[in-house]
């Protein structure tokens, strides 16, 4: 009975919070548009940056800090999740497949996503693309390996998978350090290299992005073996 | 009414709703789609109310490309730690303190 009522309490709250978030979004709206700060500081620097895309702009050169840290959280979140898995969960027959379809398309698709990672990772400079999309599409390619049971013996623990998951956090890191060495700001490009610096930072992050995605995707399948002996109870 | 505004609208409810599965449902991974409906949410908010009052804002762009990641690697960990506590516990869902129900 107290269960239900605060259940309802709850979803009277959750009722109320949207409430006023659509009260606040409606205020919102209504604001009279004023001056966009932000958006004319960042037109007007946008040459100074190294790339032509606004938005690679922002996360590669002005607000650089918050990408270096997003990569930092992946790169401990696929160290946590490696250190959760079973070493033998990386050989795990179940998830193979012998389906011959999957094999003939894998020859195809494998070439094409990893061509369309570099040419993201490229075209990121100077329209929608970058890092992460490149990323993602590499971390797609390794899952459909994986499932069509491509010997993947860099995903083993070892010093290669060591290596590429933090290689996009290091190569990103030691620009930034640098930077402060040479008597600039922590993170800041010395001027003119600012374009090269970000396609090598991207390369090294892509190739980090993809690995970590990967890696996360490989340590959650847990092997037979596991339920025998500390599986929980059919 | 702007198709952006429809987003904005849109990403309200999904805050709503998220923040009431978060809350309300139990069952753990249930309870991380909740979690991942609020994110996505709140990402619709960031890029809907700049789009609706004067056009795309970059800014906000880059910061909902890098929650879209962090919250990626998130939910992967999340699932990769329920996977784990459910092979040593056999549970679903975190035990409430109150009533034991196992």
């Amino acid at each position: 009975m107290i269960e239900r009522a605060r259940q309802a309490l709850l979803g009277a709250a959750c009722l109320l919070f949207t409430v006023c978030l659509l009260w606040a979004v409606r205020h919102l709206v209504a604001l009279p548009a004023e001056q966009q700060a932000l958006s004319v500081l960042l037109s007007r620097w946008l040459p100074d940056s190294g790339v032509s895309h606004p938005v690679t702009a922002v996360l590669l050169n002005f607000r650089s800090y918050d990408t270096l840290l997003e990569i930092g959280v992946l790169v401990i979140a696929g160290m946590v999740g490696i250190s959760l898995a079973r070493t033998s969960a990386l050989e795990d027959p179940a998830m193979r497949s012998a389906d011959p379809l999957l094999h003939a398309l894998l020859r195809l698709f494998l070439p094409l996503l990893v061509l369309l990672a570099g040419w993201l990772l490229w075209a990121g400079s100077s329209r929608p693309g970058g890092a992460f999309q490149a990323g993602a599409l590499l971390a797609a390619a390794g899952v459909l390996g994986r499932l069509a049971g491509l010997p993947m013996a860099f995903l083993r623990p070892g010093t290669l998978l060591r290596a590429g998951l933090v290689l996009g956090f290091s190569v990103f890191l030691l620009i930034a350090l640098l930077g402060a060495l040479d008597g600039r700001a922590f993170l800041a490009y010395p001027p003119g290299l600012a374009g090269a610096l970000i396609l090598v930072i991207e390369a090294g992050l892509s190739l980090s992005i993809g690995m970590i995605l990967l890696a996360l995707f490989v340590s959650a399948p847990v092997a037979p073996e596991e339920d025998a002996d500390g599986g929980p109870p059919a | 009414m702007t198709s952006a505004l429809l987003y904005v609208l849109a990403g309200a409810l999904l805050c709503g709703g998220g923040l009431a599965g978060c809350l309300l449902v139990r069952h753990l991974l249930r309870r991380l789609l909740a979690f991942n409906l609020l994110g996505s949410g709140v990402f619709l908010l960031l890029v809907g109310l700049p789009a609706h009052r004067h056009g795309s804002d970059p800014v906000t762009h880059a910061l909902v490309l890098t929650g879209i990641v962090v919250a990626v690697a998130a939910t992967a960990l999340a699932l990769v730690l329920i996977r784990r506590y459910f092979h040593l516990t056999g549970r679903v869902s975190l035990p409430t303190g109150r009533q034991e129900d196992r």
